[in-house]
């Protein structure tokens, strides 16, 4: 996964005409986080050319059972995966022809819960920090050391994004937990009052207007 | 722009970005609107306009401004927290009569800082890694800030889990003084009662 800011990490974003040059080889990553409402279906396109090598990685942040349907499509609707009630995944694939691939995730099994989804699409590889095309000797010291911490910070990208979400997903739970621990005391509380002091005078109204049958029993 | 997403004419489609403060974010959006007679998505749609919402973390606004159907869009973050970027469109046909769907792609970058390619493909080799270097730097900063964000998010995790854990144990008590006091209550109460009547 390529992290928060998405894209190839540490090069220059090509500035738009690039772009399009580039557009048959390009790394392209997409990470987006939102919410999807209860009883709900959100899906993603996007044109893939074939041969590309593409990572889907989802997770459910916060929302009930921290669960989410996922499917993933290509253009010819073949379904390529396909999890339900899945709280994190990922998945990787080569796109086997051009075309539009589409995934989309479903809320559709829950009644009243929203569900905050984080996922990650990425397209292609990374393209190499210093490209062999013009080259004429071998990467220098200098070059290659910026190639390996190129590499490490990938990585360190990559550890940081799934712990905040983990963290994100343990905060989520944890205020839950607290929210429901209070009003279940302050319910917990009311009731037993209410049924205490209730007894007490349902008992009593036993014994007191039945004063004369009560008598007659007794004699 | 790649990856694209429908939504219905009127809809508002929002994403989260959890963000440190004094982080650049910056947004690209293209949008088309679909024709029912050539049962595609146009090319262009001239008039058609998106407002771009950002609200921060304090619930204020911190961006709301009507763009055309392909454009961009930043702001910098004062707050750390979940900003959520809003889009809608500026369609003012009726929701029931339009049933038309938009097609929206869609980019956002964090902490990205845009850097001329052009330099880097004119200078010689020894800048050229003297630029890649100042660029790992920068990023490496927006590491930091994301890592001491991590942290206070991660406080306020644990003092809620302490919280927690405090008012159960806090509850446990309390409801064991109300349980022995209203015990006390109701067997004085009904003692007296019975006395009262006559009957012990």
């Amino acid at each position: 996964a390529a992290g928060p800011w998405g894209r190839r990490l540490l090069l220059l974003p090509p500035p738009p005409l690039l772009l399009l040059a580039l557009a048959a080889c390009a790394a392209r990553a997409s990470e987006i986080t939102f919410e999807l409402p209860d009883n709900a279906k959100q899906c993603f396109y996007e044109e893939i050319a074939q041969g590309t090598k593409c990572t889907l990685e989802f997770q459910v942040i916060t929302g009930g059972h921290y669960d989410v349907d996922c499917r993933l499509e290509d253009p010819d609707g073949i379904v390529l995966y396909k999890e339900m009630k899945k709280q994190y995944d990922s998945f990787t694939f080569t796109a086997s022809r051009n075309g539009t691939y589409k995934f989309c995730f479903s809320n559709e099994f829950s009644t009243f819960t929203h569900k905050t989804v984080y996922f990650d699409f990425q397209v292609g590889e990374d393209p190499p920090l210093f490209p062999s095309e013009n080259r004429v000797t071998a990467l220098t010291q200098m070059e290659s050391a910026c190639v390996s911490i190129h590499e490490a910070l990938k990585s360190v990208i990559d550890y940081q994004t799934h712990f905040r979400l983990r963290e994100a997903q343990g905060r989520s739970r944890a205020e839950d937990l607290n929210t429901r621990v209070a009003y279940w005391s302050i319910g917990e509380a009311i009731i037993l009052l209410v049924v205490s002091i209730g007894q007490v005078f349902l008992l009593k109204s036993f014994f007191s207007d039945k004063r004369t049958t009560t008598t007659r029993v007794g004699s | 722009l790649a990856l694209y997403f429908h939504s219905g004419e009127r809809e508002e489609k929002c994403i989260i970005e959890d963000v440190p403060s004094d982080t650049l974010v910056i947004g690209n959006y293209k949008v088309q609107r679909w024709d029912i007679h050539k049962q595609d998505f146009l090319e262009s749609a001239p008039g058609l306009g998106m407002f771009v919402t950002v609200t921060t973390p304090a619930a204020e606004v911190l961006l709301s401004k009507l763009y055309g159907p392909q454009g961009t869009f930043s702001f910098t973050s004062y707050l750390s927290g979940e900003h959520v970027i809003c889009l809608q469109s500026n369609s003012t046909r009726f929701v029931a009569f339009a049933g038309s769907k938009l097609r929206i792609h869609l980019d956002i970058r964090v902490g990205e800082h845009f850097l001329d390619e052009s330099v880097v493909q004119a200078k010689d080799k020894v800048n050229e890694v003297n630029f890649r270097l100042e660029h790992l730097i920068e990023q490496i900063h927006h590491i930091s800030k994301e890592q001491n964000y991590e942290r206070e998010r991660e406080e306020k995790f644990r003092k809620t889990s302490e919280e927690t854990n405090s008012n159960i144990l806090w509850w446990a008590i309390v409801q064991t003084l109300i349980l022995i006091s209203i015990g006390i209550w109701q067997i004085k109460s009904l003692r007296d009662f019975f006395i009262s009547k006559k009957l012990v």
